[in-house]
C-alpha cells in the first residue's frame, strides 16, 4: 500500500508545491507505515525528479511519453487511476490548483473515493479519515470525514511547510494502457506566456489596488517586484478597468494564492479581496487611510502615500538584498 | 445550440458566517442567498452568446440542485436572460451527491456544452464540474476564459501553467470557467424581471445518492494577531527579515 502523489509537470519542471505535497505525504506515510510514490505524466528529466527524494518520496512512476505532454483531463484521470491500482494507493494527493482540481474530482467519481480539497492541515484521524479544510471563502474551517476505502486530498500551498527527509528515490517507467488516446479533444492553438514569476507559485507578491490611480503608476510596483523576485497582482476593479491583465486579479472571484509575503498597496482590503489571500503567511498593508480594513487582516502596516513609500521601499529592499549576497 | 449553466447558491459574500447545533450546522437564519458569483458570470456570458447573432447558441437553461429557498435565485437567473430553469429538489450534501443529481438530469440531453463555475463560495469544493464530466463521460475543459466559434463549432480557450491554449471538443463538453469568461455580471433589467415570471421553472424529484464525505463540524478561522504598525520602510524591511524571517 502507498500514498500516491500527483506531480505537476510544467514544461518539464517541478513546482515547489510538489515538494510540499511529498513532505505532506511523508508525514502521513510515517503515521501509517506506508511509502510515498509520485506519478509524473509527460517528459521530465530524472535530475529534476530526484529533488523529490529530498522530501520523503521513495519512488516515482514516470509516464514518459510525448503523446501525453498535452493535458487531456479524461485521459490523465485514467492514467492516475491505473497508477492507483498498481501501487494499491489508499490516499491520493493532488496540488490544490486548477490542474489538480481538473483531474482529482474525475478520479473521485471513478474510484468512488471521498474528495477533500483545500486541506489546511495533516489528518487528525485515519479511522475515520478526518481532516480540516477551508470553507466559506476562508471565513470558516470545516472538519470533514470520509468513510470511503480511498481518499483524495488537495492540501493547500503553504499549509504544511517543507521539512527535508532524504530518501533513495527510485525512478520507474510506467506504461498506462489507454485504449483510445482521447480524440475528442483537439488542440488548435497555443500561446506561451511571457517569462516571469507566475502568480500562483510566487513566494512574494506585490499587489496594487485602485489607490494606484492609473495603469502607468503600476510601473513602480513592477520595479519593487523585480527587486524582490516577486509576482505582481491586483484587486478586481484594477483588472476590470484594464489597468492590469485579468489573470492578475486576486480574490474571491479571482486567483486564490498563498505566498509567504503579500504586499497590498492602495488596496482597501474588502472581504472579497482578502478571501484570495487569507492563506498568505504575512500580509503587508500600505495605505493612506489608517482606518482601511486591510489593517484588520495585515501583519504589518505602513500608513502613507504609496507614491512616496513604494520607491523608498524599493531602495531599502535593494540595499537589503545586496547586503544579503 | 442549447447550453446548460449549473448554478449554485451561496451566502452573500458580506454575510457573517455563523454556526449552530454545537457548530455542526450553518446558521442560515440571517443569511442572504445569492447566485454563486462564478455562475453569475457564466450565465452572463451564456446569455450574451444567445443574443450574439454570430453564435449558434440559441437556448440557455439553468440547472440547480437545491431546496425551495433557491427559487428567488432561479428567478433572478431567468431575469438575467436564461430561457428555462430546472430545480432538482434536494439539499446538496456534498459535491458527489450534487454532481450525481445533475448528471442524472443532463444524461442524454442534447446540448453544445455545460458550464460550471470553478467553485462555489460555500463549502469550497471546486469539484462538481469535474465530477459531472466523469459521470457523463464527457470531456472537461478547465480554467476556461472564453468561448469563440469556428462556424458552429465551439473553440474553448483555457489557461494552462505556461500560457493559453485553444481546444476543440468533438461532442459535448463540461466547461469549468474562471474569471474572464465574463467581466461583470449582467444586472437584470425591468423587462427581464417581468418576462422571468412567465418563464418555465420546473421542479423535478431527486434520486437517492449517498454522499462520499461528511461535514461534521465548523470553526472560525484562527484570529489574526493584531497588526503591527510601522513608521518607515526601513522598519518594515527589518521586521520582515529579522522578526518574520521571510526575507
Ligand atoms: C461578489 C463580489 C465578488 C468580488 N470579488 C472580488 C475579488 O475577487 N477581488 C477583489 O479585489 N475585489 C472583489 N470584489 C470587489 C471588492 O468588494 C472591492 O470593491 C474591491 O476589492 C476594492 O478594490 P480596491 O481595494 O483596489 O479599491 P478601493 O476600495 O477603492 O480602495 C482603494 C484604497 O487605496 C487607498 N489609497 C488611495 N490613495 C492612496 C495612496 N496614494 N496611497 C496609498 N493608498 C491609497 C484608499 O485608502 C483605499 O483603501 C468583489 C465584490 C463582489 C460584490
Ligand atoms: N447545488 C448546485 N446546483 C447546481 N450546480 C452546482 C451546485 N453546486 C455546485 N454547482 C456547480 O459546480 C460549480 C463548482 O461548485 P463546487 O464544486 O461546489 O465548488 C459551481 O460553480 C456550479 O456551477
Amino acid at each position: 500500500m502507498s500514498i500516491l502523489v500527483y506531480i505537476r509537470n510544467v514544461g518539464g519542471q517541478l513546482k515547489k508545491q510538489s515538494l510540499e505535497l511529498s513532505a505532506y505525504a511523508k508525514a502521513m506515510a510515517d503515521a501509517l507505515n506506508l511509502d510515498v510514490t509520485g506519478l509524473v505524466i509527460g517528459t521530465m528529466a530524472d535530475g529534476e525528479l530526484k529533488k523529490l527524494g529530498n522530501y520523503g518520496m521513495s519512488r516515482v512512476l514516470k509516464v514518459d511519453d510525448e503523446q501525453y505532454n498535452q493535458r487531456v483531463n479524461r485521459v490523465y484521470t485514467r492514467i492516475v487511476e491505473q497508477a492507483v491500482n498498481k501501487t494499491d494507493a489508499k490516499y491520493i494527493l493532488f496540488p490544490d490548483n486548477a490542474q489538480g482540481k481538473a483531474i482529482a474530482p474525475r478520479l473521485s467519481v471513478r474510484l468512488r473515493a471521498g474528495f477533500i480539497p483545500q486541506v489546511l492541515d495533516l489528518p487528525s484521524s485515519f479511522e475515520p479519515f478526518t481532516v480540516k479544510k477551508r470553507a466559506f471563502t476562508g471565513k470558516a474551517i470545516a472538519t470533514v470525514t470520509a468513510h470511503t476505502e480511498r481518499v483524495i486530498l488537495t492540501p493547500m500551498l503553504n499549509s504544511f511547510g517543507l521539512p527535508e527527509n532524504a530518501q533513495d528515490l527510485e525512478i520507474q517507467s510506467f506504461e498506462p494502457h489507454i485504449e483510445e488516446p482521447d480524440s475528442r479533444l483537439e488542440l488548435v492553438g497555443k500561446q506561451l506566456s511571457e517569462e516571469g514569476v507566475q502568480l500562483a507559485d510566487a513566494d512574494i507578491v506585490v499587489s496594487g489596488g485602485r489607490g494606484m490611480r492609473s495603469s502607468e503608476n503600476f510601473a513602480m510596483l513592477e520595479e519593487l517586484a523585480a527587486t524582490l523576485g516577486a509576482a505582481t497582482a491586483c484587486s478586481r476593479p484594477v483588472a476590470d478597468d484594464g489597468w492590469r491583465p485579468a489573470d492578475e486579479h486576486v480574490g474571491q472571484t479571482g486567483k486564490i494564492i498563498a505566498p509567504n509575503i503579500y504586499f497590498a498597496i492602495g488596496i482597501s482590503g474588502a472581504i472579497q479581496h482578502v478571501a484570495g489571500v487569507s492563506g498568505a503567511k504575512c500580509i503587508v498593508g500600505i495605505n493612506s487611510d489608517p482606518e482601511a480594513p486591510i489593517f484588520e487582516v495585515a501583519d504589518y502596516g505602513l500608513v502613507g502615500d504609496a507614491f512616496q513609500i513604494v520607491p523608498e521601499l524599493n531602495e531599502v529592499f535593494r540595499k537589503h538584498m545586496h547586503e544579503k549576497k | 445550440m442549447r447550453v446548460f449553466v449549473c448554478m449554485s447558491y451561496v451566502p452573500d459574500t458580506t454575510t457573517k458566517i455563523r454556526f449552530k447545533e454545537a457548530n455542526t450546522q450553518l446558521d442560515d437564519a440571517s443569511i442572504q442567498w445569492v447566485i454563486n458569483p462564478w455562475d453569475e458570470l457564466a450565465l452572463t456570458r451564456a446569455v450574451e452568446l444567445k443574443y450574439d447573432a454570430a453564435s449558434p447558441v440559441d437556448e440557455v437553461e439553468i440547472v440547480m440542485v437545491g431546496g425551495v429557498r433557491c427559487e428567488p435565485i432561479l428567478r433572478k437567473g431567468l431575469a438575467i436572460g436564461a430561457d428555462k430553469a430546472t430545480r432538482i429538489d434536494v439539499e446538496p450534501l456534498d459535491a458527489f451527491q450534487t454532481a450525481t443529481q445533475l448528471a442524472t438530469y443532463l444524461q442524454g440531453k442534447d446540448c453544445g456544452f455545460i458550464v460550471c463555475g470553478i467553485e462555489s463560495g460555500d463549502y469550497n469544493e471546486a469539484a462538481v464540474g469535474g465530477m459531472l464530466a466523469e459521470l457523463l463521460d464527457y470531456a472537461s475543459v478547465s480554467s476556461v476564459s472564453s468561448v469563440q466559434f469556428d462556424g458552429d463549432a465551439p473553440v474553448y480557450q483555457r489557461d494552462v501553467a505556461n500560457g493559453k491554449e485553444q481546444v476543440k471538443v468533438d461532442g459535448p463538453a463540461v466547461l469549468i470557467v474562471q474569471k474572464g469568461f465574463a467581466r461583470v455580471p449582467k444586472i437584470p433589467n425591468m423587462r427581464g424581471i417581468m418576462t422571468a415570471r412567465s418563464k418555465p421553472l420546473d421542479v423535478i424529484p431527486a434520486i437517492e445518492v449517498e454522499p462520499l464525505v461528511e461535514f461534521v463540524e465548523y470553526a472560525a478561522p484562527p484570529a489574526k494577531g493584531r497588526v503591527k504598525m510601522l513608521n518607515t520602510p526601513e522598519e518594515l524591511v527589518r521586521s520582515l527579515s529579522d522578526e518574520a524571517k521571510l526575507l
